[in-house]
């Protein structure tokens, strides 16, 4: 298949994430991998990159938006999410599976799209992400 | 996606009818709190029809499960399917979690 691509905008409110990983999914249904990698693993890890970049990258201002832009190709998919925020350092979030974090009722998204996702990189800035999941290979379940 | 709550004996059952996300949280967090605060003190959340929860649906079940202790109740998980079950794996959540195969079991003493 061709490679394809489309872009998402979004309002900064997290009722909009549910409707937009909906879309995602279809625009990624070409990609044809295994169907519980994009039901679960893709959906996952996109709710979660929505989630950080509407709460804690916009801060939750209402108006600034977020932007999703997907790259679909036969056996992968790349969904890039992008805020208006200032960023931040992705390696200072602490592991939630620490014996004392696991009480904690936060702290858990970046620790997923890791596991659930094959690639997970940041710009310089930290206020985009690009998340890839491919068909056969690591990433859980 | 709906939060369905019934009792069953004693118990309080709520089922997850869907996603269990950042959007929607807060609407099974205040249906718990409104049941303890009528006097249920064991619950048990089905997620049969759950199709996938997010960070924020996982921390608001930490924040239930202390509630709930708080006032000694018992809080148990029932029916997740292998996916939602490695979510609890991978995060170690497992050990914080009375987790049962069927929500029969969950109810059983």
């Amino acid at each position: 298949m061709n490679p394809r691509a489309a872009v998402l905008e979004l309002p900064n409110d997290i009722s909009a994430i549910e409707t937009a990983v909906e879309r995602a999914v279809h625009c990624c249904a070409s990609a044809r991998l295994a169907r519980s990698r994009l039901m679960f693993n893709f959906r996952v890890g996109l709710t979660e990159a929505l989630s950080n970049a509407i709460l804690y990258g916009n801060g939750g201002d209402p108006r600034k938006r977020v932007w999703v832009e997907l790259r679909v190709q036969s056996g992968e998919v790349r969904a890039c999410v992008t805020d208006e925020g200032n960023g931040f350092d992705p390696d200072t979030v602490p592991d939630p599976r620490l014996p004392e974090n696991i009480p904690r009722p936060d702290g858990r998204g970046i620790f997923l799209m890791r596991a659930l996702m094959d690639e997970v990189h940041y710009n310089e800035l930290g206020n985009s992400v690009t998340l890839v999941l491919r068909e056969g290979t690591r990433a859980a379940p | 996606m709906t939060f369905n709550v019934r009792s069953v004996g004693d118990a309080t059952v709520i089922s997850v009818d869907g996603q269990l996300i950042v959007g929607n949280r807060q609407e099974l967090k205040q249906k718990v709190l409104a049941e303890l605060e009528r006097g249920a003190r064991r619950f048990v959340i089905d997620f049969t029809r759950t199709g996938y929860i997010d960070s924020s649906g996982l921390g608001i079940l930490v924040s239930l499960s202390r509630s709930i202790r708080q006032e000694r109740g018992d809080l148990r998980l029932a029916s997740l399917n292998s996916d939602l079950r490695t979510l609890f794996e991978l995060t170690k959540l497992d050990t914080l979690f009375e987790i049962h195969a069927t929500l029969r079991d969950a109810l059983a003493d």
